[in-house]
């Protein structure tokens, strides 16, 4: 008890001279005092106070026979050895010796802890030690002496290379142990990755079957190691993919939820070779352990949750017999939700549709907005991909319209939009819709409105009292609000000519009074097409729509396959290829020297928009500049300004974020597949969404106008404005997901 | 991978700060702080800002936060923190501040030992009990004994040691289903399933071989393998009355021999000493579900809500459970409530917007009833009530809900020995919700 309220009393204040007070402590005659202060140290360490000024006497406890006492002083070493580089050399003898000492977990310690002391003179000592080390009888000491060498490598490749360390760590893995075989596969990963030049890690035959066979004994952590080399592994040979899939099928029973993914990944890359009987027993061998996932940890949940949509989009039957196992439970983390509600909808199909219907409608209730205007959305979703449930689903959709329930109601308006798309036949619904246009505030519902009145002028009689309601506002609409407005009030001449001064007025406002240039650009085409020939006008303006044939947002291609190699990483559950995200070489040499020029950039850094451009002059790329970028003002994320922020502006670079893309809508603007196919591709060169756009550009507005242009350029003069109005609609919600998530 | 890990408290401050590579920097713990822990608005378990990635887990009242900076394995991220907690759980009985407070410099001592540059090592609970303890090992003890714990740390059977010896060689069986439902309004069944643990402590000497026998479906069904699927769903029902159960998928511990239960399905393992976890499942056939429930809700105009509750138990006679407990949700607005039981207590708990109904014993084939009324105060906006679920928690013993058996436990070891051993079946309440 005693013991316990001393620590207590280190969370304290510190008081005045507490440095002093550690200081005599450390240098008593009595160990425990030693061995008191020296925790004290640890703990004031640990709540960021420097104490580095105490490193001599701290040190002068390392030569001790307590394990525990030696850990804490390996640990304060560790921390504070590059504020004392010289001071380190004292410590090299103590090193040297316990490397040598008879108890292996004394080696061990001692061989871990000199790879982490990144001083110069440090590494020099190393040499010795570590080339003993690896061929330590101890298998314990060989496993921490493998990872040891890449903590060298990574301070120091020339001398790695030239000792010839990196030979001894590939013919460890031919060790009869298989946690050294894990380890020495896991440090030679680590080095190919950082420095490919060196050709650490080549998989041959006869690594494979070291791996495979090393595979069924090492630990949880080391099978995963060992699975993410052979799912990196490419191989032609049918014989080689046949047999690794059989030896890591069994895995799919481990415990550990992420071996069990990463299993998935194995078998995942190498059976496409293999005959599509062979495939399909695997696929569902598939099944079972993925569902199971789902009764995991939350977060691992989300983490194979996002992993399970995108095998799905590569083969979407896997999972089809398993709609139920995705219904929400009410207690579910509102990110687990959304992830699921994406799943349902892309395993439906005609046999489970009602069953989700259901379930959908009783989402709708809920209370958690985000959470509703997805479910309303799956709704719509459904009716595009099912056409056998478009009556149910429009029941539903106007049962919810009813509710009066605001969001609600906006949502499903957008929804409808497309399924009137789709499908004629539905006009009758619409003076219904027509009832709740007060209640519209968002420009999504409005300009969805807008556009329903535009396309069915002829069916609705007041169209023209409809729009001039909307009119008289014009100015004050969000852009894509008015561009719906103008291409409304254009469709609405064109059916009824009767409306002529209503079309009139639209288009002298926006030429005149908007300083927007794609607005005013598309009126003046638009005047000009109905002066010179009303007839062209009419094909033009009113042509046939490219049919929808879905508004599920799929990756493209090139982006999914690149994915599903990188299944369970962050960048699975980013849904965006790790460029986007990671620094580059983060630990080859020039990286460093680079880190250290980028250090110094930071700290001259005023704002984070002249970060960007310091950085842009190095090597870094530009996608990792746009990341770094603020966002605009009023993102919640970056309420922490350089002027109060209490950590300095060099931390600048870390306050633009990568939104975790919980609600999917993130993925793609391009709802239909068709036309907005270059826009994908296009963002999908950027390699990530509209946000980073968002943030280059620093403003919402002008963020829609290039995506509306690009929408302008590509349809204007061949279709009408649905498409070019997605392209508009969907990142202004992005933009508004993506900061409602924090 | 992992730069670093960090513990922090509800008040955000920073309790354990290890970090593993060197580009893990103490202000990250000051970024963390104010994003996400004094951000209510963070509603991903994982964040990253700029190159700098932050995956977090709560547990009790800390956080549990991983900090990488490349692209690294997400789910053995969360998996490792998660694993951290249960050896916290394991050391300290209970891994909240307190107990972080308390036994930070062994938190830091088990970090250096399960991570290495940022590597996950050994976690085993058992062998780590061995090397790391809150006496503290002495240097002249340990010597002789730590070649041997170092080779068991990293040997093929890391989880057990050579020289376990008992007078009396037991082993006991712990069955435990997670029983989960969810009943639509209108009474039919949405979703039910079965996860299920088998939780085993074995106090056996040497290194016995065990072999473990359910009547799972498969095993029993000699042609079961081969069968086409087809087939299959035809017999279903003949099956469940032979007295097999369908497992649609089980996960074993580390000490299982996956190879053989792939080929054909014997579970076969060298058993750690003590206890473990054996092995999970999930089944989703034939489902016995132990309570059946009838809720009647009626919202009588805008100040009063009615309910009528009935919950009968399927289970057999001599059966009872125990802890049964029906929380019956009320709307954020109500006021006071009249409870009527047959059986049991009934509370309302404002904080949780619930009736909550305990039964402290439940026998089978009997039917307890409730009734209430809530009585709901007016409100200027009538926002509509989102109608949470009806849930029910309960713990029933010597009952599985999927059927499932232990057949056998065979124990071979060198010294031939014979062992006694025990098998206890439990089911409780995993997520039971009825909607109304």
């Amino acid at each position: 008890m005693m013991a316990v309220n001393r620590i207590r009393n280190v969370f304290q204040v510190p008081r005045k001279g507490e440095t002093f007070e550690l200081r005599s402590g450390l240098v008593s005659q009595y160990a425990h005092e030693r061995k008191d202060a020296i925790q004290r140290t640890i703990m004031a360490m640990t709540l960021g106070k420097d104490v580095s000024a105490l490193f001599p006497d701290v040190l002068k406890n390392i030569a001790t026979p307590d394990l525990d006492q030696k850990k804490l002083v390996y640990l304060y070493l560790m921390n504070y050895a590059k504020s004392h580089p010289d001071l380190c050399i004292l410590a090299v003898n103590t090193f040297v010796q316990d490397s040598e000492d008879p108890n292996p977990l004394v080696r061990a310690l001692a061989i871990r802890t000199m790879g982490c002391i990144r001083v110069d003179k440090m590494v020099d000592y190393m040499e010795e030690p570590l080339r003993k080390t690896l061929k330590d009888e101890s298998p314990y000491v060989r496993k921490t002496a493998a990872i040891c060498v890449a903590k060298l490598f990574d301070l120091n490749p020339q001398l790695c290379l030239e000792n010839g360390f990196l030979e001894q760590l590939q013919e460890m893995i031919a060790d009869s142990n298989p946690m050294v075989v894990a380890n020495s596969v896991t440090a030679l990963a680590e080095i190919m990755h950082s420095a490919p030049e060196t050709g650490a890690l080549a998989i041959t035959p006869a690594v494979l079957k070291k791996l495979l066979l090393a595979l069924n004994e090492c630990t949880e952590w080391g099978r995963i190691t060992i699975l993410t080399q052979l799912a990196e592994y490419r191989t032609s040979d049918l014989k080689e993919m046949e047999h690794i899939c059989e030896r890591v099928v069994p895995q799919f029973q481990h415990v550990n939820p992420s071996v069990v993914i990463s299993a998935i990944k194995v078998v995942f890359a190498h059976m496409k070779g293999l005959n599509y009987e062979v495939v399909k027993t695997y696929m569902r061998k598939m099944a079972p352990p993925l569902v199971t996932l789902l009764s995991s940890a939350p977060e691992v949940q989300y983490v194979a949750l996002r992993n399970i949509n995108l095998l799905l989009q590569k083969q979407p039957d896997i999972l089809s017999k398993e709609m139920r196992v995705f219904f929400c439970k009410f207690n579910d983390p509102p990110y687990v939700k959304l992830e699921k509600l994406e799943i349902m909808i892309r395993i439906a199909n005609d046999s489970n549709v009602d069953q989700l219907l259901m379930e959908l409608k009783e989402y709708a209730l809920e209370v958690d907005m985000d959470f509703v205007r997805r479910a309303v959305k799956a709704i719509g979703q459904c009716a595009i991909k099912i056409e056998s449930a478009k009556d149910k689903c429009v029941n539903v959709l106007m049962d919810l319209i009813n509710t009066k329930v605001n969001y609600v109601v906006q949502e499903a308006i957008v929804v409808i939009k497309d399924i009137l798309r789709k499908y004629p036949g539905y006009e009758g619904i619409i003076p219904q819709l027509c009832q709740s246009l007060d209640e519209l505030d968002e420009p999504g519902a409005r300009g969805s409105l807008i556009w329903i009145v535009g396309e069915y002028a002829e069916k609705i009689n007041n169209a023209d009292e409809i729009l001039s309601t909307f009119i008289d506002s014009l100015e004050e609409e969000e852009t894509q609000v008015q561009l719906q407005l103008l291409t409304a009030g254009v469709k609405l001449f064109l059916k009824k000519p009767q409306t002529q001064a209503l079309v009139q007025k639209v288009l002298q406002t926006v030429t005149t009074k908007s300083d927007n240039p794609d607005l005013r650009d598309r009126a003046f085409i638009y005047w000009r097409l109905l002066s010179n020939d009303p007839a062209l006008a009419k094909t033009i303006i009113l042509a046939d729509k490219p049919p929808i044939t879905s508004t599920i947002k799929s990756l493209p291609p090139g982006l999914l396959e690149q994915l599903l190699s990188e299944i369970s990483t962050l960048a699975s559950v980013y849904h965006k290829p790790p460029e986007t995200f990671v620094g580059h070489g983060r630990t080859g040499a020039d990286a460093l020297q680079k880190k250290a020029l980028e250090e110094a950039q930071q700290n001259a850094r005023e704002n984070p928009i002249q970060a960007a451009a310091a950085v842009s002059g190095g090597k870094v790329t530009n996608v990792e500049n746009l990341l770094d970028i603020d966002f605009d003002g009023g993102a919640p994320a970056s309420a922490s300004t350089p002027s109060n922020d209490p950590f300095g502006a060099a931390d600048s670079a870390e306050t633009s974020r990568v939104a975790s893309p919980i609600s999917g809508l993130s993925a793609n603007p391009g709802g239909i597949q068709q036309p907005a196919n270059n826009l994908d591709d296009l963002l999908g060169v950027f390699g990530s969404d509209g946000s980073v756009q968002q943030n280059n550009t620093g403003s919402g507005g002008s963020d829609l106008d290039i995506l509306g242009g690009f929408g302008g350029m590509n349809l204007g003069g061949t279709t009408s404005p649905p498409p070019s109005q997605q392209g508009q609609q969907k990142p202004q919600m992005k933009n508004e997901d993506i900061l409602g998530l924090f | 991978m992992l730069s670093g890990i960090l513990l922090f408290n509800q008040k955000g401050e920073n309790l354990i700060f290890r970090q593993f590579r060197n580009d893990c920097r103490p202000r990250l713990s000051d970024v963390f702080r104010i994003q996400v822990i004094s951000n209510a608005q963070v509603r991903s378990p994982i964040l990253t800002l700029g190159s700098t990635t932050f995956s977090h887990v709560k547990h009790e009242n800390i956080y549990l936060v991983a900090i990488t900076k490349s692209n690294a394995n997400a789910a053995l991220v969360f998996e490792f923190l998660y694993r951290l907690i249960a050896l916290g759980r394991s050391y300290f009985g209970k891994f909240d501040e307190e107990a972080v407070k308390n036994n930070f410099v062994l938190i830091y001592e088990l970090l250096d030992e399960i991570l290495d540059f940022g590597y996950p090592q050994n976690t085993e609970t058992d062998t780590l009990k061995m090397y790391i303890t809150t006496e503290g090992v002495k240097s002249e003890r340990a010597m002789e004994d730590s070649s041997r714990i170092t080779m068991q740390a990293t040997g093929a059977l890391s989880w057990r040691r050579a020289d376990v010896k008992y007078r009396k060689n037991e082993a006991f069986v712990d069955v435990i289903e997670d029983v989960n439902l969810l009943m639509s309004a209108a009474g039919t069944v949405l979703k039910e399933d079965v996860t299920g643990q088998i939780i085993m402590r074995a106090y056996l000497s040497g290194v016995p071989e065990c072999k473990f026998g359910l009547n799972d479906r498969l095993l029993l069904d000699d042609t079961g393998l081969s069968r086409p699927n087809g087939n299959k769903n035809g017999s279903k029902a003949t099956r469940a009355a032979a007295g097999s159960v369908t497992l649609e998928d089980c996960q074993f511990h580390q000490c299982v021999k996956l190879g053989r239960f792939d080929t054909d399905r014997t579970i076969s393992f060298i058993p750690p000493d003590g206890e473990f976890e054996l092995m999970r499942y999930r089944a989703t056939e034939n489902i016995n579900l132990p309570f059946k429930v009838h809720v009647i809700v009626n919202e009588v105009g805008k100040t009063k809500v009615e309910y009528q509750i009935a919950v009968r138990a399927n289970y057999g006679s001599k059966l009872f459970a125990t802890n049964v407990v029906v929380k019956v949700p009320t709307p954020l607005n109500t006021a006071t409530t009249q409870v009527r039981t047959s059986q049991g207590k009934a509370k309302y708990e404002p904080s949780e917007n619930n009736i909550v109904w305990r039964i402290p014993r439940f026998t089978g084939q009997s039917e307890y009833v409730l009734s209430a009324d809530a009585h709901l105060t007016a409100m200027t906006n009538q926002k509509a009530w989102s109608r949470p679920p009806v849930s029910l928690n309960f713990s029933l013993l010597m009952f599985t809900s999927s059927g499932l058996l232990v057949r056998y436990l065979k124990v071979f070891e060198k010294s031939n020995y014979s062992s006694v051993k025990w098998v206890r079946y439990m089911t409780r309440a995993g997520s039971y919700e009825i909607r109304f």
